[in-house]
């Protein structure tokens, strides 16, 4: 008997078993994250997925911001005066700084000259909103406003008023996104500000931060203000990024060392991307006869040496 | 079809627009940026992908979680994919369970929907420590209890359409 007659009718067709589609499907995604995690070809998958996406996003998180804008603005109405006071202390104080400021930039401008150095190129900025963080509960991340079209990067530093909050780490055409310094893939190479102590901030991901690999005899105590020390190429020298809290020095060869962002991470929404730093020029070569600019760090100490 | 299969009462055929509706109006309700509340408040979409994947198993399957889930990564930025496979397991288990669970009354169905919203939660937390991020805390799996207790009013709301009768009585608008 011819077997065509055993097909079965294509009333009963199925397709391909449950079982197995499942399998294909699960095989893709796995395939998917393993790529995604460790290699870049998805990125152009992803942007295109999160433009198509973008007016549904916006509309979606519009409620959301309204609510959120009306009780900013009764709180803030309370708060304001408050604040005004604050600020006409701050300014005064402030301009006697600027003036102080002022002196020391044309003073340095004129030391730099001397030395022959190339003048830093003045950092170029973006101002941003953030628009609302990203709702994956492992990472700490949000969204802004401005992306490719406003010429923001990745890689690029994002501060507020007090301070580095984070750095550009995807960027869309017109979005991008901030991984905060409290997530906990990030870092950041910081310096101490009183004596020029390296390290490498990490965050915590429970919105704190981390000095790690620092040596238990280190010069280094509570209270102590962490600037960017600009070792990476991509932040710029010099940033307030946070404060030390506490110090735990134990058995093991490193502090543990606890610390307090200055900048309002996780709470503002207005914010600046900073353009790459320049690096600095290499060293000039030694001319005969010229001693080469002795390092900065080394000038500082001199003094209380001598002494 | 009926509300479940004990029920005498013979309800009208799903049409497959309001279907795509609602399950884009629950992608509209994931992309809300919830913030804090965001552990508490349901996965809409995983919610209404079940619900659709044991109403109807033959039109709504795998392939919708996947393209779903696709979707949801992107608003949450994390890893692609993440989502897409907790649905795309999350829609096998509904559909296999589909025959079952249709001849229990709604509150039980619940019951059965809960343990496949956990697995599909605990799948995409076991893809988060597989990538070295840290376990984010119980109450991330309250999202499914709160998205089961969700479940009557939402096979009421989901199935409105289905309620209206066929000839349509000026005086009896329901």
């Amino acid at each position: 008997m011819p077997s065509a007659d055993f097909q079965t009718h294509p009333t009963f067709k199925r397709g391909v078993l449950p079982h197995v589609r499942l399998l294909i499907y699960v095989t893709i995604c796995v395939a998917m994250l393993a790529v995604d995690r460790n290699f870049h070809y998805l990125e152009s998958l992803r942007t295109y997925l999160v433009t198509i996406t973008y007016p549904l996003r916006a509309s979606a998180a519009e409620p959301v911001k309204l609510v959120g804008s009306a009780a900013k603005y009764f709180s803030e109405l309370a708060d304001s005066q408050f604040k005004q006071a604050d600020f006409e202390r701050l300014q005064i104080e402030n301009a006697q700084r600027l003036l102080r400021f002022e002196h020391l930039e044309q003073e340095n401008g004129y030391l730099r000259k001397l030395l022959g150095m190339r003048k830093r190129v003045q950092t170029h900025s973006v101002a941003a909103e953030v628009l609302y963080s990203a709702p994956d509960p492992y990472s700490r991340k949000v969204i802004l406003d401005q992306g490719k079209q406003e010429g923001v990067e990745p890689g690029l530093a994002v501060v507020d008023a007090e301070g580095l909050i984070g750095q550009i780490t995807r960027v869309y055409p017109i979005q991008s996104e901030v991984t905060l310094i409290t997530d906990r893939n990030q870092s950041v190479p910081v310096q101490v500000e009183r004596n020029g102590q390296l390290g490498v901030m990490s965050g915590t991901g429970q919105g704190g931060l981390e000095l790690r690999f620092v040596l238990a005899d280190a010069d280094i105590k509570a209270g102590d203000r962490l600037v960017t020390s600009g070792l990476d190429g991509k932040f710029a020298p010099g940033l307030p990024v946070a404060k030390i809290e506490s110090i735990e020095r134990d058995t093991s060869a490193f502090a543990r060392i606890v610390c307090k962002p200055l900048g309002g991470v996780e709470q503002s929404t207005r914010v600046l991307v900073l353009s790459r730093a320049e690096l600095p020029p290499p060293p000039p070569k030694p001319e005969t006869g010229e001693p080469p600019p002795p390092p900065p760090l080394a000038a500082k100490r001199d003094p209380g040496d001598g002494g | 079809m009926q509300i479940t299969n004990r029920s005498n009462r013979i309800l009208q055929p799903t049409k497959p627009w309001f279907v795509y509706l609602s399950l884009f109006i629950a992608l509209l309700l994931d992309y809300v940026p919830a913030g804090d509340l965001s552990s508490v408040l349901p996965d809409w979409v995983a919610l209404t992908l079940a619900f659709w994947c044991i109403r109807e198993p033959l039109y709504i399957s795998m392939g919708m979680g996947f393209i779903l889930g696709l979707l949801v990564d992107v608003g949450s930025g994390g890893p692609l994919a993440q989502h897409a496979l907790a649905y795309v397991v999350l829609a096998f288990m509904a559909n296999s369970l589909a025959r079952r669970i249709m001849w229990f009354p709604a509150l039980l169905q619940a019951l059965h929907v809960l343990p496949m919203l956990l697995i599909a939660q605990a799948l995409m937390v076991g893809v988060r420590m597989l990538t070295g991020e840290g376990f984010p805390g119980w109450q991330y799996f309250l999202s499914s209890a709160t998205g089961v207790a969700l479940w009557l009013p939402l096979t009421y709301l989901l199935l409105l359409p289905q309620f209206q009768p066929v000839d349509r009585d000026e005086n009896r608008p329901i």
